[in-house]
This record gives structure tokens, C-alpha cells and sequence, in this order.
């Protein structure tokens, strides 16, 4: 995603207000912008905190600065920054952090982000950008520069099933009809899911929505996805994030709110390292009921 | 700011040298060119009477933080009444000096007497750390320490990229240099050669539970920012001429830094050097006294 992110920045360069900056980053991605952009490419090194504080003091004066780094690095390193500077001030800097969840696999916990929607939801004025598919990167790139608020872009691995016509990039998205359960699935990891599903049969495949922008508003909830769940009496909640401050827990909230609580509810996250043992991201997804089979399994249970 | 400025009939109407323009900063056209005589006894009563301000607001509220605030009140008072022009921003990077900046731009005409009466009242803008948006003079909420010099940055490196004039000064403390993101923002101001970004580092010797030197010494800070490739002075933080001269220079050629020796709580005996001063509120007998002195001044 994030060679096609580089795109369709490029793209932005021309824009006077545009400006990039890095965390020491991008090898064999990031180099089509640093050409384009010139001295509004920077390049602030492994100082996360300060790229930040930088990117707020650059947004004051106009400017709309992408800050680029490994997500953990951007959104838990700098968080104070990310509160203080740009939240607080409503600033249009746009965090993209690439490779959410379990994305970058067998490099270790470390470099995981498990926790990143979740912590920086809590923030004032700050919006959520998960794009499931290769192809909703630039549109959800326009979206974000377009809202002009402060922004995480989380970013991962495109995995959109072959054959599949994707319906343009939304913040809600239903993309599959079934006679099963209604499945939520947050962002990338809805690409295998989906790839799955299609080859089961109508009665039983899940109605699959994808939902790629963060906090869940219960009135922003589409009226098609409430009459899914009422219709369906289950609701399933997937996502590549921890449960606290997750996805499942806003939609659970959010429907009680709108007083369309589904019958059962069920929620599969990520469990952070059950076994103790690391490997790469299918490897972890798996270990935490995420891959394919694990949820068709929960979706087709009887 | 459509707001009304009134000023305190005790001490004296509006700002003493210059009144503030359509920034928070003296506009330089309407600076009163004095004799120097003339010009240092009205810098004498600027002072005093903002320290007299400074005491009677925190008293008024009951509130503490006195001892960095004034240490940082003549830098703020000469950098805004006689360094910074209309092109140039302030960073508060010390956000618990909100205090002294307050009164800096109610001596300024930018903040009115009656609004000072709020200081960290509820309802209020003036917070004991300053509040984003609140007070269109103030660009960034601070209070974290260990923000200011990266703003500062962004800040000057915008104003690069735009081609735009003036300088940012930011006021920083030295216990702020205990925080690696200090560390981060200065090699970022060396290594891009931002000279239009001046740290002014308040450097009085105390932090919140120790003196600098017995929790985390570093020994001659102006000979560290040195090694970082800055041009660094060093000034006595309460002489407003050597404030001044050391800030108003044309645009240095590399970033430069003031390291200004402070003393905390100045001018009021009983609270210099002394670290419960950072925390503790007046009684009525010790505003008294601390009236006194500062009258003295
Ligand atoms: C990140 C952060 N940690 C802790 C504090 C609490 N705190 C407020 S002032 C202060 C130290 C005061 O000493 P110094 O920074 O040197 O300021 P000054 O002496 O100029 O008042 C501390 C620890 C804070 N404001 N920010
Ligand atoms: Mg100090």
C-alpha cells in the first residue's frame, strides 16, 4: 500500500502546502516523493517526537505535512506529541503508519501495532483512516487531506481476491450478501476473508461490510448495515487490534446506542502472543482465530 | 483581538515603550526613540511594574510556580518589548511560566487588566500552562516540557520553505534539557541550519525536585550547544540591555542560542534560589514583603 500511497502523493506535490516528512523510512518506496517534493521532503531522522512537533510547528504556518514512519514508531512514540501538538490544535498533519497490526510479522512485537486505533481514538479531533484494499489508498488519502483534521493512516498489506469488483473506497462498504451471520471486518484483514467467502455458498457465506474509517459514530452507521444485523441476528466484529478500545467494542456501544443490539454478538481481535512464539503475520492471525478459516468456521457455525 | 484593554490605574497605562500592533509584539514603527537615560529609567519602570503585576496576579489567585516565572520575566518583557518584530513568533517552551507571558502581553495591551483577574480561575483562558487557540498571541499550547524547541522548529523551517521573514524565538528552562526530545529538536536545528529559530534557555540552575547539578548535571550547557555547531551567548537573564543586545542581531548565518544566567524567584529575597518556590503559593505577610522589595526595585 504504501508504494501506492508514494503515487498518488506525488501527486499532491504540486500542492504549495504539501510537505513530507520521514522517520528515517521509506527504502524503495518513499524515493518517488523525496524527488518530487525537493526540500519539502524531509527526512527528520529516528526522532520520532520531534518529526512531530516539527510536522504541528509546519502546520501552523499552513502547511499539511505527512509524517511517515513504521506505525508503532509513530503513533506510540510520539503520542504526546501527537496529543499536544497537532490534536490540540486541530492541525491537518496526516500520520501514516504503515504496517498496522501484526503487519510486519516475524520482525517481533516491537515493530507490531496492536494498540495504535485504540490509543489514538481517545484524542481529540483525530480521524482514523484504514484502508482495506490497494485501491482505497489514494482515495482515503484524498479523503484525509480533504478533512484537513488531524489524521492516522494506517496502512498494510493489499490482499483484494482476484475476480472481485471492489465497490469505490467508503468509510462503510458492504461486499458480500449471504445467508450467514454479518461480519465486520476492519480494514486489510477483510482482503483474505473475502477471498474465502466468495467461494461458499449464498445460504451460508457471511454478509461482509469492511469498515475503514475510525471512531464508529452510532448514527453514522449505515441503515442497511442495522437492518444486515437485525435480519442476520448475529453480528461478527474482526479486526487486526486488540479488543480494548477496538473496533468491536465502539460498533457494540455504538449499536446499544442506537438501540439495534444484535442478538449475539461475537468479536475475534488480536490476542498479542498467546504461545510466546513469533512468526509472521498469517502465522499470528492464525494463533489468534484471524485467518480465513478460522473466521468462516465461527461464521458457519451452527 | 476585538477585545477591550484596560490597564491597571495602579501602575501606570498601557505599555511603557511600545504598544502592540496587530501582533503581540511592539510594532517597531511606533517604538519610542528615547534618550538613553530616559529610555533605561522607562525599562526600569516596565519591569517593575510587570513584576508587581506578575506578584499580585499569582497572589490574587493563589497560585505557585513563582520562581520560574521570574526568572523568565525580563526575557520575556525584552523580547517582546524591544527584540521581536511583526514577522516573528514566540514559543513558550517553559509552559509554567504561562504567568509571566500573561502579564508580558497584558504589558503589552494585548491582554486587559480584568482578564487577568481570571488567571487559573474557573471559566478562565489563562490556564496555569498556556491553552491552544485560547489567546490568539499564544501559537502553542505548552506545559509538556520538551516540546518547545521542536515546534520552534517546524516553526522556522515553514518559514523557510515559504520564504517568509522573521525569527522564532523560543523560551526554554534548563531542566528541559533533561528530555530527549530537547535533544532531538536541537539536532534537528543544527543540522538544517534554522537560524531563524533562537532557543533562549532560562538557566537557573533549579528544576522541579533538585537543583540541575545533583539530578542530571551537564555540566556547561552553553559548551554542549556549542558541540551541536550553534553560535551560543551567554547573558546575565536579568539585564535588559544584554538581553537585548544579544537577541537583536540581523539573521545569524548558523542557528544561534542565548544561555541566560538567571537567578529563580528574583527579586523577591526569600524566594530566590529556593525550590519550594516552583510550587508554593503567597501568604498575605509574604506578598507583602515581596511587594516591598519589588516596589525597591
Ligand atoms: C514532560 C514534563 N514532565 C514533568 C513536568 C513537571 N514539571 C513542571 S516544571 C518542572 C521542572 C522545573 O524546572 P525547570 O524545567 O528548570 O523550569 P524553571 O526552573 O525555569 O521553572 C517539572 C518537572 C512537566 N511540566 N513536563
Ligand atoms: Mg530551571
Amino acid at each position: 500500500m504504501r508504494t501506492i500511497l508514494a503515487a498518488a502523493l506525488v501527486r499532491r506535490c504540486e500542492d504549495k502546502d504539501f510537505a513530507f516528512l520521514t522517520g528515517d523510512l521509506g527504502f524503495m518506496a518513499l524515493e518517488p516523493v523525496r524527488a518530487a517534493a525537493g526540500a519539502r521532503f524531509i527526512n527528520a531522522g529516528v526522532a520520532e517526537q520531534n518529526m512531530v512537533s516539527v510536522a504541528a510547528g509546519m502546520a501552523r504556518l499552513g502547511f499539511r505535512p505527512w509524517v511517515y514512519s513504521i506505525a508503532p514508531f509513530i503513533y506510540a512514540r510520539a503520542f504526546e506529541q501527537i496529543r499536544n501538538d497537532v490534536c490540540f490544535h486541530k492541525l491537518p498533519v496526516f500520520l501514516v503508519g504503515n504496517g498496522g497490526g501484526y503487519a510486519y510479522g516475524v520482525m517481533g512485537a516491537t515493530h507490531h501495532a496492536l494498540q495504535d486505533y485504540g490509543a489514538l481514538l481517545g484524542l481529540p479531533n483525530l480521524k482514523v483512516y484504514v484502508p482495506a484494499f490497494a485501491a482505497d489508498v489514494p482515495v482515503a488519502a484524498e479523503r484525509i487531506a480533504r478533512a484537513g483534521g488531524p489524521a492516522y493512516f494506517r496502512l498494510g498489506s493489499d490482499e483484494t481476491p482476484k475476480n472481485f469488483v471492489l465497490p469505490a473506497y467508503a468509510s462503510w462498504r458492504r461486499l458480500l450478501v449471504g445467508g450467514g451471520p454479518t461480519l465486520i471486518i476492519v480494514g486489510p484483514l477483510a482482503g483474505g476473508i473475502l477471498g474465502a467467502a466468495m467461494q461458499r455458498p449464498t445460504e451460508i457465506r457471511p454478509t461482509l461490510w469492511v469498515l475503514s474509517e475510525l471512531p464508529v459514530l452510532a448514527d453514522e452507521i449505515p441503515a442497511a448495515l442495522v437492518e444486515d444485523i437485525q435480519r442476520s441476528g448475529h453480528l461478527v466484529v474482526v479486526e487486526e487490534h486488540v479488543a480494548e478500545g477496538g473496533a468491536g467494542q465502539a460498533l457494540a456501544y455504538a449499536l446499544l446506542l442506537r438501540g439495534a443490539a444484535p442478538q449475539h454478538f461475537s468479536h475475534r481481535h488480536a490476542l498479542g502472543y498467546p504461545s510466546g512464539f513469533y512468526g509472521s503475520q498469517n502465522y499470528h492471525r492464525k494463533e489468534c482465530g484471524l485467518d480465513p478459516q478460522s473466521i468462516l468456521a465461527l461464521t458457519e457455525k451452527p | 483581538m476585538a477585545q477591550k484593554t484596560t490597564f491597571d490605574p495602579r501602575w501606570g497605562a498601557g505599555p511603557i515603550l511600545a504598544r502592540g500592533g496587530v501582533s503581540c509584539v511592539a510594532d517597531p514603527e511606533n517604538r519610542v526613540t528615547t534618550p538613553d537615560a530616559q529610555q533605561e529609567v522607562a525599562v526600569k519602570e516596565l519591569h517593575r511594574r510587570a513584576r508587581l503585576r506578575l506578584l499580585r496576579m499569582h497572589y490574587e489567585s493563589g497560585v505557585g510556580h513563582l520562581g520560574g516565572n521570574l526568572s523568565a520575566l525580563d526575557l520575556l518583557l525584552t523580547l517582546h518589548h524591544r527584540v521581536m518584530g511583526k514577522d516573528d513568533l514566540f514559543v513558550l517552551s517553559k509552559g509554567h511560566a504561562a504567568g509571566a507571558l500573561y502579564v508580558t502581553l497584558w504589558s503589552l495591551g494585548r491582554l486587559s487588566d480584568e482578564e487577568l483577574v481570571q488567571f487559573h480561575k474557573d471559566h478562565t483562558r489563562l490556564v496555569g500552562h498556556p491553552q491552544a487557540d485560547a489567546i490568539p498571541d499564544i501559537v502553542f499550547a505548552t506545559g509538556s516540557l520538551g516540546h518547545g524547541l521542536g515546534l520552534s522548529a517546524g516553526l522556522g523551517l515553514g518559514k523557510r520553505l515559504r520564504g517568509q521573514p522573521g525569527r522564532v524565538f523560543c523560551l526554554m528552562s534548563d531542566g528541559e534539557w533533561n528530555e530527549g526530545s530537547t535533544w532531538e529538536s536541537l539536532i534537528f536545528v543544527a543540522h538544517h541550519g534554522l537560524a531563524a529559530v533562537v532557543p533562549i534557555i532560562d538557566l537557573n540552575g533549579l528544576q522541579g525536585f533538585g537543583t540541575t547539578t545533583e539530578v542530571a548535571d551537564l555540566g556547561c550547557l552553553a559548551d554542549k550547544l556549542r558541540g551541536f555547531g550553534l553560535e551560543v551567548r551567554e547573558i546575565d537573564g536579568h539585564d535588559p540591555e544584554a538581553i537585548r543586545d544579544a537577541l537583536s542581531v540581523e539573521m545569524p548565518v548558523r542557528p544561534m542560542a542565548v544561555v541566560a544566567r538567571t537567578v529563580k524567584g528574583h527579586g523577591v529575597s526569600f524566594m530566590e534560589n529556593r525550590m519550594e518556590w516552583h510550587y508554593l503559593p503567597m501568604s498575605a505577610e509574604q506578598y507583602a514583603q515581596a511587594v516591598e522589595e519589588a516596589k525597591r526595585r
